[in-house]
């Protein structure tokens, strides 16, 4: 009897080439059900990585051995729902948050936020692993911490309004990137320079893919402690320190 | 000044883009505008005024002034006053009506393309159901041309997609291979670059086309770079077959891209100049989708599926082989799930179709809208039943570079078995000649030493 699943594809050696969904065979002309189900399977990750929250009592105590107090914000986007459809509101502190800062007065040099974005997975996952790596840096450098920030519902952007509020030089933001099928877990590292309300996006460098199977721990860091170190020396950051970055193009 | 009455409450309008904006059907984009209708009734009110507006309206009240906007000039510049004549009478109501209309056919819809405005078409699409939609532009036939015939009556093709993270020229043939074995390709091979570099266009370009010489495949190359990038690379003798842009419906967000008229003018002569399509001479490939005119902050508070229609204005003047209207790929603030998405995919289709184009669409959702493969299967269903010219091939609906997930090559097939739809006739002669199908279009099984696989040389 003919079979009628065909497992095996005659093109499987051309998956070494690739890691797109090639060579999956078919059922008639239909994707076999095991390829559907893993295809199914990568697509919830991504979904329950957007719906996940932040861990705030775990990464709270975790935090504690950097010896920074820690702040707990909120953005204006009330809840997921709101969030995902309204990016103005995730930008912008919510009004309790904003009184939270108003007491603040003694200027420092960089502060760390740490945000949920679209993956707070990413942030439970690999916020930790990162910051172990690059606060020590930071330090041996001399840079004057700010307190740690966490907030919630947020957008890359509330980072200029919480870190011109707390008086810093520099905005890092560390945010759950947009999950992909392949990873649900990465984050983005947004640094800005002279932080105020209204930038725009030119004027941020990024480093992209933080996690462990992605631009790992170490990697990030020292990409990211160059950035900063180059920010401070230049007084500027985007374009034009990205052009002038050759070390950035390596691994 | 447009008014309405409903239950002594009085609903009020203060021009046409305000009536457009809130007589459309509920999306995200435009509550993120802030210019969407604040309740269910407002909404029908502002449908009801729209419907007794006058065709002839459009014509002198422009949504974005004609002073300030040069897509605006290209649509009252060029409109057919002519091929309007036959329905200048019409309130967007009866032109309604009249679409649907048994005696409304394929060449009728044809004779009075050039005389629709945009905005009448993007107006007339908010009073209508899907299935009206899908009813009207299936009466409709664009019928275009390079190595082979796209958009015929009963025939569906696809795009391949075969993206892959670095372009590394393995993994992007690896992925065409896949695709051509599913019988995928015949509206274009066309690769997302993920860089912009013109060296590493030209070499994604010389890869497909001297696999499509080695193979006789009749069917078309692109590489979406910028146009800037294509023009240089036509400078420089690259074999670009069609020139890939961008474009949006008013002119500050085309210059957000980096474009204008006078740059798509210019890149169309060159790119006929070259000369390479064997049985036509369509050579443009343009993508759109609504909301990016709101994303780059240019939307002159005009709804996003007018904006969008009026990106068709500028896609007809250069007589493109392809139009794709990338619908999900913006994100859940302006489609948020699969209802939405698939609302604007048929807005899109059928708006592009009847201002004369060749349209396509890129079913697809990213992981933060409210949507999955089964939206998609629905939407794919409907655009093979309203007579969609293409879609996606992408293996297993994964996009690798570009993160998102659209139709696959699987998805295809299903389509043209459900619908009874062939490929491109030439394309399908190939295929036939590959042993890929048999002559009643059934996928066969290949085995390794196939001139594909063994020819290849990976």
């Amino acid at each position: 009897m003919k079979k009628v699943i065909k497992p095996s594809d005659p093109l499987i050696a051309l998956q070494e080439f690739t890691a797109a969904r090639i060579a999956i065979g078919r059922a008639g002309t239909s994707i076999p059900l095991k390829q559907s189900l893993e295809f199914k399977l990568a697509h919830a990750h991504a979904r329950d990585a957007v719906y996940s929250e932040l861990d705030l009592n775990g990464l709270t105590e975790k935090l504690k051995q950097f010896t920074l107090p820690v702040r707990y914000l909120h953005s204006m986007a009330g809840y997921r729902e709101q969030y995902l459809q309204r990016p103005d509101l995730g930008r912008k502190l919510n009004e309790e948050s904003l009184a939270e800062l108003a007491d603040h007065t003694q200027p420092t040099d960089v502060v760390i936020i740490i945000a949920d974005g679209l993956s707070a997975t990413a942030i439970n996952l690999n916020v930790m692993g990162l910051l172990q790596q690059l606060i020590p840096l930071l330090r041996t450098a001399d840079f004057m911490l700010a307190d740690i920030v966490m907030v919630k519902q947020a957008r890359v952007a509330i980072g200029d309004e919480i870190a011109s509020s707390l008086k810093a030089k520099l905005s890092l933001v560390l945010i759950g990137e947009r999950p992909g099928l392949s990873s649900a877990d990465s984050i983005g590292a947004y640094l800005t320079y002279n932080p105020k309300p209204g930038l725009t996006d030119e004027l941020r460098n990024c480093v992209s893919n933080i996690r462990p199977n992605g631009l790992n721990y170490k990697q990030a860091s020292k990409k990211i402690f160059y950035l900063v170190q180059e920010a401070f020396k230049r007084k500027l950051s985007g374009v034009e320190l990205k052009d002038n970055a050759g070390l950035l193009s390596g691994k | 000044m447009y008014r309405h009455t409903i239950k002594g409450k009085v609903y009020r309008f203060k021009d046409l883009k305000d009536l457009l904006a809130k007589a459309s059907p509920y999306r995200s984009g435009d509550e993120l505008a802030g210019i969407c209708a604040a309740s269910y009734e407002e909404r029908v009110a502002a449908q009801i005024t729209l419907a007794d507006v006058p065709l002839k309206t459009f014509l002198n009240e422009a949504v974005i002034p004609y002073e300030k906007d040069e897509i605006t000039r290209l649509i009252i510049d060029t409109h057919d006053a002519k091929a309007f004549e036959p329905i200048s009478h019409l309130t967007i109501g009866d032109f309604c009506d009249w679409l649907l209309s048994d005696h409304t056919t394929c060449d009728t819809l044809k004779e009075i393309s050039t005389g629709i405005t945009p905005e009448m078409i993007a107006a007339v699409s908010k009073l209508m159901r899907n299935q009206d939609l899908i009813a009207v532009a299936k009466k409709c036939e664009v019928v275009t041309r390079f190595r082979n015939t796209i958009g015929l009556k009963g025939h569906f093709s696809t795009r391949l997609q075969p993206n892959h993270p670095t372009d590394d020229p393995k993994g992007v043939a690896a992925s065409i291979i896949d695709g051509l074995l599913y019988g995928s390709g015949d509206a274009v091979i066309g690769i997302n670059p993920a860089t912009d570099s013109p060296a590493a266009v030209a070499d994604l370009l010389r890869l497909i086309d001297t696999f499509r010489q080695q193979f006789e495949i009749p069917a078309q190359s692109c590489v979406l770079s910028h146009i800037t990038t294509t023009i240089q690379l036509i400078n420089e003798g690259a074999p670009v077959d069609l020139c890939f842009q961008s474009i949006a419906g008013t002119e500050r967000t085309n210059s957000s891209f980096g474009v204008n008229l006078a740059l798509l003018d210019e890149a169309y002569r060159a790119t006929l100049s070259l000369n390479r399509g064997t049985v036509g001479n369509n050579v443009m490939y343009f993508e759109t989708g609504q909301g990016s005119c709101l994303s780059a902050n240019a939307n002159f508070g005009v709804d996003q599926q007018t904006c969008e229609a009026r990106a068709y204005a500028v896609a007809r003047k250069y007589n493109p082989l392809l139009v794709n209207t990338v619908v999900g790929f913006i994100g859940p603030e302006y489609l948020y799930d699969g209802k939405q998405i698939i609302r604007a995919a048929l807005e899109d289709h059928f708006c592009g179709k009847l201002l004369g184009l060749p349209m396509g669409v890129d079913a697809c959702y990213t992981n933060h809208a409210e949507a999955d493969q089964d939206d998609m299967d629905n939407l794919l269903t409907l655009l093979g039943v309203a007579g969609c010219n293409f879609v996606m091939g992408i293996p297993g609906s994964d996009d690798i570079m570009l993160n998102y997930q659209s139709t696959s090559f699987h998805d295809a097939l299903y389509l043209r078995k459900v619908l009874g739809l062939r490929p491109a006739p030439e394309f399908e002669q190939w295929l036939i000649k590959q042993g890929i199908v048999d002559d009643k279009g059934n996928l066969l099984s290949v085995n390794d030493s196939h001139g594909l696989l063994a020819g290849g040389r990976l």
